[in-house]
């Protein structure tokens, strides 16, 4: 079991559906968000090329934020996806360093919040709320070690990038390109 | 062109515009713990060379001006947490991937051990009880008893033997500190280079970097404190060696960055012509490094240079050098 995802940047169109979806679904403070959108252009005028990303943490294989955490806060639960004890936080910033796709931030109430994949969602076999309320279903979400899961399935046959991977964390979500 | 930018808003507080998680504390933190490293590094140094009574400054009261550092580097640690009623959570567990846990029980044991080594010289360092503040006195008073002649002893009996056996078995202190204070030179730097998402702090060379400069910063306490002349000489010559390693190490650095990928390039051009060019060059590397260099080689050169010149040079490049660092490394990042 290797949760993961496959998001299509052919696709996606940069609405922020994702992006608020989330902040309703998990009770995201304002002013604060878990996932959010980036535009990469490239090229010159005319000449240009757009890509378009729905981003978030990439509960990595290799997490250097469960690594540096000095208190065990920062964990990796069944099926690969990375969480954070709020208890057992303390707020010393360690794993926001060390994450290179800045995605944990410090909560308002002195710990550090992230990207959950929606956990109590996906265990009553739903998808994360991103994903299930994308207008244009450009994101997949599933189980990468099934073959005939819709997400394994998208990876294998599309082309694919992970974010800084020169990084060396070895991030699960894949962008379709 | 590349042009990269978040389109739905996000603005982190501390995360964006871009990454400034850590802010003061941290590198002051980092700066106070190199110092006491290097304090307690030649005190139990000179314990083991058997050179005490040559270093009486360093074994007496360097190790006090340590623990003072550790201590208000401890608080600073802590007030950068956001839950900083939790930081006992530190001592709940033993993570050995996590250089901040490694930190934190580094820095418990030296100061538990930095105590112990204050204690057994206490009377020499303060042969007088003369403390003149009320409160002080009579919170003093509750473990120490005034002799008629102005001296003074531990009230308590316990307190007298343990003293005893730690002047007894100094040299054995003096090893575990030596050991203890090489790790907390080298883990300031650690902390750092632990993060690969941080191209900047991503480099070995960090580790051994800062553990020269806080001996080089403690060197330069201890000489200007001391007011023996031979002890000060001793300690212009020690800190003239550590600052040549010391440039050596950071022409390694830029060296090393330059000829490493992509973002370790960009980082090095941070400081070879980008935004934090003069900052790093003016105040770490010539006021910090060379000119208190070239008046130490004068002093050796028996022209006379007031020391607290190139000391406070030293002290305040050392700390330049870790506000720089911190800051510049959460700027620094990896972009696709």
């Amino acid at each position: 079991m290797r949760y993961g995802m496959a998001i299509d940047t052919k696709k996606c169109v940069g609405c922020s559906d994702c992006v608020v979806a989330c902040q309703t679904e998990n009770n995201v403070p304002h002013g604060y968000s878990r996932d959010w959108i980036s535009e990469t252009v490239e090229g010159t005028y005319p000449e240009l090329a757009l890509e378009i990303r729905s981003e978030r943490c990439n509960h990595c294989d290799n997490t250097p934020c469960v690594r540096t955490c000095p208190t065990g806060a920062s964990h990796v639960i069944e099926g690969g996806i990375v969480k954070v004890t709020h208890e057992e936080c303390i707020g010393c910033g360690a794993c926001i360093e060390s994450c290179p796709y800045d995605a944990r931030y410090f909560h308002p109430d002195g710990y550090v919040d992230k990207c959950t994949f929606c956990d109590h969602r996906i265990k009553n076999g739903q998808d994360p709320a991103c994903v299930a309320v994308c207008p244009t279903h450009c994101m997949y979400f599933g189980d990468l070690d099934d073959p005939n899961s819709e997400v394994a399935k998208k990876i294998a046959t599309r082309k694919t990038k992970v974010l800084a991977p020169e990084a060396g964390t070895k991030p699960q979500i894949f962008y379709l390109i | 062109m590349r042009e990269e930018i978040i389109t739905s808003g996000r603005m982190n507080p501390l995360i964006d515009p871009y990454l400034n998680a850590w802010h003061w504390q941290i590198p002051l933190y980092l700066f106070l713990g190199g110092l006491a490293a290097g304090l307690l590094f030649f005190a139990a140094y000179f314990i083991i060379a058997g050179k005490e009574n040559k270093y009486q400054t360093t074994v007496k009261y360097g190790p006090i001006v340590a623990l003072g550092a550790i201590v208000i580097g401890l608080l600073a640690l802590v007030l950068d947490l956001k839950h900083p009623a939790y930081f006992w959570q530190l001592y709940t567990t033993i993570r050995l991937d996590s250089p901040m846990s490694w930190g934190a029980w580094v820095l418990l044991l030296t100061s538990a051990v930095s105590v112990v080594w204050i204690g057994s010289y206490l009377k020499e360092a303060f042969p007088k009880f003369g403390c003149k503040i009320g409160f002080m006195r009579k919170l003093l008073k509750i473990i120490i008893e005034e002799k008629d002649n102005n001296s003074w002893n531990w009230k308590f009996n316990w307190l007298q033997k343990f003293e005893k056996y730690a002047q007894d078995k100094r040299k054995a202190w003096a090893w575990v500190m030596v050991v203890l204070s090489v790790i907390l030179g080298v883990y300031t730097g650690i902390l750092l280079s632990a993060f690969n998402a941080r191209p900047l702090w991503n480099t070995a060379i960090l580790g051994p970097l800062f553990l020269t400069s806080g001996l080089s910063t403690g060197a330069a306490m201890l000489m200007i404190m001391t007011k023996n002349h031979i002890e000060k000489l001793a300690y212009s010559k020690i800190d003239l060696l550590l600052i040549i390693i010391e440039l050596f190490f950071i022409t390694h650095m830029f060296m090393g960055f330059l000829a490493s990928s992509e973002v370790k390039v960009e980082a090095a051009h941070y400081f070879l012509g980008g935004a934090y060019t003069v900052t790093f060059w003016i105040n770490v590397v010539i006021l910090g490094l060379i000119i208190p260099a070239i008046l130490e080689a004068l002093e050796l050169l028996k022209f006379k240079i007031p020391v607290i010149i190139p000391g406070l040079l030293i002290l305040w490049g050392g700390m330049m050098f870790r506000f720089i660092m911190v800051d510049a490394g959460q700027v620094i990042r990896y972009l696709y």
